[in-house]
């Protein structure tokens, strides 16, 4: 199912002509998984069974629980399947029933923090120590070696890296990065899951693509050289 | 003119094309002007792009065994 994500430029919304071809892949995929297709459905699982977890994990306490969402998230794509109606990607919809199922768990476990307060603390995205007093580079950011993707994620370790500098965002941020960049949800997708208005996902975007986790203010992904 | 700092603060807004023709002006021209933020920006790219290509992470047996009973009872 990787070829549904988008991966032509950074955050793309792609061409109408891939978008129609990405619906015509999910209908093609819901055809499947309604004639009882178990390949189908095991190939779309290994695909998004992590990511419904890890998007559960923002609402609940632990991953026990957040394993248990996201089992409940698949029943809830089977159960609805037949109703699905191509207003926004498959992908979008089994997320937004993941965080539906999530809300309603944490709610349960009287966990109701609001969402726009687990983004982080309101800062600059890039530490300030980094510039001089006139807004230029005191620490400008060293040359990087990874001119494409495929020479990051052909290091294993920096693949590893990259799961653990996710996991590290303030769950607001952590939720609107893997939807928008690891899942390619479109903004308006990301914030119907995540019931946030456009001008949160950006800024929650902005932040969690920028900056490091709660006490390392320097824009994580950076990090990921180091690995 | 933008400054370095200016530009971190704007460049999500660039990267996905919310930016106005002047404020998308004023940062290409400091993108011209500085390879310190020409580097920053290529390098968010690449990171974002490598976000979008993550492999699937392994399923434990047990789990799909778990998910797969549901799919053959649904």
């Amino acid at each position: 199912m990787r070829f549904l994500r988008r991966a032509t430029s950074a955050r793309d919304q792609g061409t109408a002509a891939q978008q129609r071809a990405a619906s015509h892949q999910d209908r093609a995929l819901v055809v499947r998984l309604l004639a009882r297709d178990e390949a189908a459905f095991v190939s779309l699982v290994r695909t998004e069974h992590e990511s419904l977890v890890r998007l559960a994990l923002v609402f609940v306490r632990n991953r026990a629980t957040a394993e248990e969402v996201a089992q409940d998230t698949w029943s809830g794509v089977l159960a609805g399947l037949a109703g699905f109606e191509g207003r926004s990607s498959l992908r979008a919809w089994i997320f937004q029933i993941c965080s539906n199922h999530a809300m309603r768990r944490s709610a349960r476990e009287a966990r109701s923090t609001p969402f726009s307060a687990l983004g982080g603390p309101d800062e600059p995205a890039v530490d300030a120590g980094r510039f001089e007093a006139d807004g230029h580079w005191a620490h400008p950011p060293h040359a990087w070696r990874a001119d494409t993707p495929e020479q990051i994620l052909e290091r294993a370790e920096a693949v590893a890296c990259i799961g653990r500098v996710l996991d590290e965002l303030p769950p607001a941020q952590r939720a609107v990065v893997l939807l928008r960049d690891v899942e390619g949800l479109d903004a308006a997708e990301a914030c119907s899951v995540l019931q946030v208005s456009e001008a949160n996902q950006r800024v929650l975007l902005h932040r969690g693509t920028l900056e490091g986790p709660p006490g390392a203010r320097e824009a994580s992904w950076r990090r990921v050289k180091r690995c | 003119m933008l400054t370095c700092r200016q530009m971190t603060e704007l460049v999500t807004d660039y990267l996905e094309g919310r930016l106005s023709w002047k404020d998308r002006f004023r940062f290409q021209l400091h993108l011209g002007t500085c390879r310190h933020c020409r580097e920053y920006v290529r390098e968010m790219k690449v990171a974002v792009r490598a976000l979008g290509r993550l492999p699937p992470v392994e399923i434990p047996p047990a789990t799909m065994d778990a998910l797969m009973e549901r799919f053959r009872s649904w």
